[in-house]
């Protein structure tokens, strides 16, 4: 009953192709920017702003990125940490070989220069695909990885290998990076690029790019024959991921950890943004959030779980049993839903639409 | 044959095609001109469907030359050839089947879509105008098919009457010089075989398309097409008009057998 669209006619194809041409999705987006902007920063403290919400906000861009490349282009990729990996060191570069850069620049270019990367990864695409392709994306993770720890001119030098980003200012006395940095400028600073690059990634989506990119994924011989060439869909669906991989990456060495060694990008870290995308949704931006959230803050809650029933059961078995009731609900949803939460959330939505009838 | 090819928009010259030691086409050679409706039939494995894929550019010919337009051409990627005017349906439907038939349509369209990333990025703008222009050419082109109905659906759900005519739709949205159809009416019932002949002669008839369909229907062909050459074992039998065509001693005989 509440959810339903009786009564919004469209008199013009703008207000048709509108991204939510539904009253009710506006209002809820927008209580939801409203609560992350505003509600949050009042009631969390530092530890959800810093591990919780800044760690969701990266891996839900990681996953955006990968999403574009795998779920709407349909290129099956592993090397997702490789391109983070890129993104991090290039924007640590940028940031101490130009001091004055700004934040936003530097993420900026850190961002083109993965993106280059990634296309001069995706030439295989034209000629492999699917789980072949996935192995040479490997080479991505594993040879970026080797180049990072191997050239000591990425890291400056760095006896460790580990790198630590100098503080930036974002404006005026704010800091972005370094100890002086508070969570709190961090978390708005995260939460507007990552609100900005999903509307971002969304309109490339419903354009002719995103059009080229499913066209590709669902049938790559009619989109050949349509007039798509497959050269310019394969290497831009790699760059824009990788773009956004990169920035990914970038964020994750200069706010969350801010100290970062190639290690921190490791194969897991790619797995681990491919789950999100699987269990969140293929070819779905809110998936990609959806699954973050799931990946990201579901071992954290299980974790906390038996101390808020006031079980009192050892540290150790808590993470044994947190494994087991995590890779329990990955198998139970793929199980349900195999295309994913948003897909639940969509089937949600149709059948509120319909309620209290059954069809 | 008449050798007149000042109205030609395509010339087939002497094609061969062979996959190794299989010989898929031998020595073809027809005119398609202008507007006209153009059938090729012929039995199971004649070359039909191969002489289209080499028209769009899909196969490469070893001999023979394809003249398009008044242009020569030898090597042809099939990007191209569709930047060219050329658009194709497909035997066995061939949509994206996890996008809506709206965005099938629109995806035709994406020859004709320039703005680059960043704009579409922003989508304010220049990018949302180019959008919407082509969302009303793809408007038309649903009102002309009779599908708005289906406009949201995704067509993997469709049934496949509904299929063809999207996959049509695609083809049309390219506004195309050359339409290649193979087998448009296959697998259909009656009515929609004739809304199927209905749709391709208006759209010969309202756009001005020239038409090279293949189709088994003989009751179709020898109906619509101005023109119709035969192939058999990837060589030509006979061309004309549908009424020379059915006469021919040996296009009857590729058809019914001989006795040897």
């Amino acid at each position: 009953m509440i959810y339903r669209e009786a009564g919004q006619f469209k008199t013009s194809y703008k207000s048709d192709q509108a991204l939510l041409p539904i009253a009710q999705d506006r209002f809820f987006i927008i209580s939801l920017l409203a609560a992350a902007y505003i509600l949050v920063p009042m009631v969390a403290n530092d530890y959800w702003l810093n591990s919780i919400f800044l760690q969701f906000f990266i891996f839900s861009l990681a996953a955006i990125g990968l999403n574009i490349l795998t779920g709407y282009a349909g290129q099956l990729s592993l090397g997702t940490g490789g391109f983070m990996a890129c993104g991090a060191f290039s924007a640590y570069k940028l940031a101490t070989s130009f001091p004055d850069m700004h934040i936003i620049v530097v993420l900026f270019l850190a961002g083109l220069i993965t993106a280059l990367v990634g296309m001069l990864f995706g030439i295989p695409s034209l000629r492999i695909k699917g789980f072949y392709l996935a192995v040479s994306t490997l080479a991505a993770q594993f040879f970026l990885l080797w180049l990072f720890n191997r050239v000591p001119w990425f890291t400056n030098y760095s006896s460790s290998g580990v790198i630590s980003p100098p503080p930036i200012k974002l404006i005026g006395d704010y800091y972005i990076t370094g100890t002086q940095a508070t969570n709190l400028t961090q978390y708005f600073f995260t939460l507007t690029l990552v609100v900005v690059m999903a509307l971002g990634a969304r309109n490339i989506i419903r354009g002719h790019t995103g059009r080229s990119w499913m066209a590709m994924r669902d049938m790559d011989i009619a989109a050949e024959i349509i007039g798509i060439s497959p050269l310019k869909a394969k290497l831009s669906a790699f760059a824009v991921s990788s773009f956004y991989c990169g920035i990914a990456g970038a964020l994750w060495a200069f706010l969350y950890t801010g100290t970062v060694e190639p290690l921190a990008f490791e194969i897991n870290q790619s797995f681990k943004i491919l789950f999100m995308i699987i269990i969140g949704g293929l070819g779905s931006i809110l998936g990609s959030f959806l699954g973050a959230a799931f990946i990201v803050v579901l071992p954290i809650f299980l974790n906390s779980a038996p101390a808020l029933l006031g079980l009192e059961i050892s540290g150790a078995l808590v993470t044994h049993i947190e494994f087991m009731v995590f890779g329990v609900l990955i198998v139970f949803f793929l199980i349900v839903e195999p295309h994913g939460l948003a897909r639940l959330w969509g089937i949600a939505k149709e059948k509120l639409r319909l309620w209290p009838f059954p069809h | 044959m008449e050798t007149n090819t000042d109205d030609c928009i395509l010339s087939v010259d002497h094609i061969s095609l062979a996959f190794g030691g299989v010989k898929a086409l031998t020595d073809i050679c027809f005119n398609i001109r202008e507007k006209e409706v153009f059938a090729i039939i012929g039995p199971n494995g004649a070359g039909k469907t191969s002489m289209l894929n080499v028209i769009n550019g899909f196969y490469h010919p070893q001999e023979g030359e394809i003249t398009y337009k008044g242009v020569h051409r030898k090597q042809m990627k099939s990007h191209d050839a569709a930047v060219q005017g050329i658009a194709r349906t497909f035997q066995n439907v061939a949509l994206f089947k996890g996008m809506s038939t709206l965005d099938n349509i629109m995806t035709g369209r994406n020859i004709r879509m320039k703005r680059n990333l960043l704009w579409q990025a922003v989508y304010l703008g220049p990018a949302r105008k180019e959008e919407l222009e082509n969302r009303e050419v793809v408007e038309d082109i649903i009102d002309f098919l009779e599908i708005q109905a289906i406009r949201r659906t995704p067509v993997g759900r469709l049934p496949y009457g509904l299929q063809k005519r999207v996959e049509l739709g695609r083809a049309l949205a390219m506004e195309p010089d050359l339409l290649l159809l193979d087998e448009p009416m296959a697998g259909m019932n009656i009515e929609e075989k004739q809304d199927m002949c209905r749709f391709v002669l208006d759209v010969n008839d309202q756009y001005g398309t020239t038409i090279a369909l293949i189709e088994h229907d003989m009751g179709v062909v020898m109906d619509i097409s101005d023109k119709v050459v035969v192939l058999d074992y990837g060589k030509k039998l006979a061309e004309g008009t549908p009424d020379e065509v059915r006469g021919n001693q040996a296009v009857i005989d590729a058809y019914l057998g001989v006795a040897h």
